[in-house]
């Protein structure tokens, strides 16, 4: 009984249990972070092709055997390309995919500014003075019957 | 009248950028692999399983590596355009046996042909991650320097073959 004891108590205070839940944790985000190229709509944890099943084993004997994160990314980026990723990284091909809606954005404020000043300023148009408008009746042959 | 030609403009360009995204394949990834050195490997030959063979023994000649698998359906469409260029000699076909079981593979080949020099036999897949495979069958050509310089994702067919792949051999046997 007392050896019972001992061991629970033992197996109560030893880290691997939380350790292991973190490890299950770091795997489980690596594997949502990375595509399954065979279904390409689908993330290497969700998917259930044979290469994801293989790239999940690649993952977890990785973190098992001590990589980083960023060190088991690039691993699957060398052989794969950006594409594994599904947030794309920032660099000088993907610049457009990035700061494009934003870009898209400026454009279409500046537009609305544009357009909301001119109608503005049309609405602000002075009406004829005297002189102006005599000179219109003139015009137009509509002037007083005398 | 600019008025009216803006938004014409931008949807005209909005047609092409759809119509140019619809022509493209999003399965074809682009491999980082080409320009690079084809990652080393050293497997039993499947023939021959007391034999093994590295990509290194072909250093100096131009060769295709063509992964296959018996289990593999678009393999089969494929096969015959490489069995016809293996009878035309005009550049060495190895093959990566990719997940496949040994004795399938053999009737497999017995059945369709054997267009290969040798296959080599990557039983659990482990090279075909270092070459980046996803969908079999697919085809790296090495120059001579073990560097990839063209990747063929999908069957190979007659139009590939003549158009791209044959080409670029001939002028990396240079």
């Amino acid at each position: 009984m007392k050896a019972w004891l001992f061991a629970f108590i033992l197996i109560c205070l030893s880290p691997s249990g939380n350790a292991d839940e973190s490890e299950k944790q770091r795997i489980r985000s690596l594997e949502e972070k990375l595509r399954c190229l065979v279904c390409q709509n689908q993330s290497l944890a969700d998917s259930n092709a044979e290469l994801a099943e293989d790239l999940r084993g690649q993952v977890r004997a990785q973190v098992k055997a001590g990589k980083t994160d960023d060190q088991i990314v690039a691993y699957l980026v060398e052989r794969y390309g950006d594409f594994v990723l599904y947030e794309p990284p920032f660099k000088a091909t993907t610049v457009l995919l990035w700061v494009g809606p934003f870009l898209l954005l400026a454009v279409g404020v500046a537009a609305l500014i544009l357009a909301l000043r001119r109608r503005r300023s049309a609405a602000e148009e002075l009406p004829l003075g005297p002189e102006q408008k005599r000179l219109a009746e003139r015009m137009l042959g509509s002037g007083d019957p005398q | 009248m600019i008025r009216f030609l803006a938004p014409l403009a931008i949807f005209l360009a909005v047609v092409v950028f759809l119509y140019a995204g619809l022509g493209r394949d999003p399965r074809e990834v682009p491999s980082p692999l080409i320009g690079k050195a084809a990652p080393a490997f050293e497997l039993p030959v499947l023939a021959q399983p007391d034999k093994r063979f590295a990509p290194a023994d072909m250093k100096g000649k131009v060769w295709l590596l063509n992964v296959w698998a018996s289990w593999c359906v678009s393999c089969r469409d494929e096969h015959p355009v490489l069995v016809e260029l293996a009878g035309k000699r005009v550049i060495p076909v190895l093959g990566l046996n990719y997940k496949d079981k040994d004795d399938q593979a053999k009737a497999w080949l017995a059945k369709f042909g054997n267009p290969y020099d040798l296959s080599v036999v990557d039983a659990d897949g482990r090279i075909g991650i270092d070459y980046g495979v996803y969908g079999v069958p697919e085809t790296y050509l090495i120059d001579g320097e073990g560097v990839i310089r063209y990747k063929q994702i999908g069957p190979l067919t007659p139009a590939i073959l003549e158009q791209k792949v044959l080409p670029l051999a001939k002028s990396l046997q240079k």
